[in-house]
């Protein structure tokens, strides 16, 4: 039945690894340009989201289940908040990120901080936009064609 | 490619008063249109509109955000709202009318009003540019020596605030799983709803119990 999108299908599969791959630039591209761990997130969801409009969402959540997502959430919080309990445990203040490399000439730290916390949020919200695309689509199993 | 300055200005007002006509005929268009399907979509292209502006107005970051969560994914997510409720709006009550378009009359007035006071775009003495905005700018290649600036106000300064920005995140996560169930008999699964005269090939729903049903 799904056979006659056979223009989204094949751009799809064409589309899915650029965006991808356009995710990861924004997420560890911030710190130079425009971007971060939200953009980045919501991006990474996107390719899912486009995979799961047009081949239905059980494909997807058989690609990609909604288990994973859920540790995918968790994660990403528990490396932001991580980081913050590290910087204090190395004897700063929360999420002071010089601790993580005291003593570096170049701020290293800060790089090292930004980074991971950035990743951590790129991670949450990827995960947390994945699992309310699929709850509120997983409802009726795909758009049929007289509603577009 | 050297550009004549007048000619630049000229240029970006009329870039800059295209897209402001365009978001007014895209919402004039939200506004009359019943049908839901329509309104999503115009929604999505009336957040592209202003990611565009935003990109004129030199915030690339929010111009990004703006096209990845508001035309990208509030799009698809109102799309699969949509799926669950009827196509087409209620037919509106007139009688109200008047009320609502009087009171969006004297908000809109009052704001034409504040907007004399507000200080000319890129005024680098506006209160936005001056104190707290000058200080980041000053400091981060000292502090942090991050290239971006909204990077480094985002994650380090005010990584605290960006750490509570996640966990709302996280937080709008559990709750729609704990509201649409993610481990209920019927949760994030097709519903087979007799009366909507939409049944699907046999019981992936009707299988399992239905807990809502029995009590």
């Amino acid at each position: 039945m799904r056979d006659e999108h056979l223009i989204l299908r094949v751009m799809m599969k064409v589309l899915f690894a650029p965006i991808i791959l356009f995710a990861f630039y924004v997420q560890f591209h911030g710190d130079y340009g425009p971007g971060g761990g939200f953009q980045a997130g919501v991006i990474f969801a996107v390719a899912f989201i486009l995979h799961g409009l047009i081949y239905g969402v059980g494909a997807t959540r058989r690609a990609l289940p909604q288990g994973a997502l859920t540790a995918m959430m968790a994660v990403g919080v528990f490396l932001y908040a991580g980081t913050g309990a590290v910087t204090m445990l190395l004897g700063r203040n929360l999420l002071a990120y010089d601790a993580l490399v005291p003593n570096s000439t170049h701020h290293a730290g800060q790089h090292y901080g930004i980074l991971v916390v950035e990743f951590g949020v790129g991670m949450a919200v990827a995960a947390t936009m994945l699992t309310i695309f699929y709850h509120f689509a997983g409802r009726e199993p795909e758009i049929r064609d007289e509603d577009w | 490619m050297i550009v004549d300055p007048g000619f630049a200005i000229v240029a970006v007002a009329a870039v800059d008063l295209a897209l402001l006509t365009l978001l007014l005929v895209v919402a004039w268009q939200m506004l009359q249109s019943r049908q839901l399907f329509a309104v999503v979509m115009l929604s999505g292209i009336y957040s592209l509109l202003s990611a565009a502006f935003f990109v004129s107005l030199d915030a690339v970051d929010v111009a990004f955000t703006e096209a990845a969560v508001g035309a990208g994914i509030s799009t698809v997510l109102m799309l699969s709202a949509m799926l669950l409720t009827a196509r087409r709006e209620k037919p509106l009550k007139v009688g109200r009318a008047p009320v609502g378009l009087i009171a969006v009359l004297i908000v809109g007035a009052a704001l034409f009003y504040a907007s004399i006071d507000m200080p000319a775009f890129g005024d680098p003495n506006a209160p936005a540019n001056a104190y707290v905005g000058q200080a980041y700018v000053d400091r981060t290649p000292n502090e942090i020596g991050v290239p971006n600036i909204v990077t480094a106000v985002l994650a380090s300064y005010r990584g605290f605030d960006t750490l509570g920005e996640t966990l709302v995140v996280f937080t709008a996560g559990v709750a729609v799983m704990l509201l649409l169930g993610v481990g209920s008999p019927r949760g994030g699964r097709a519903v087979s709803d007799p009366d909507a005269g939409n049944q699907l090939e046999g019981g992936q729903a009707q299988g399992g119990a239905r807990p809502e049903r029995d009590a």
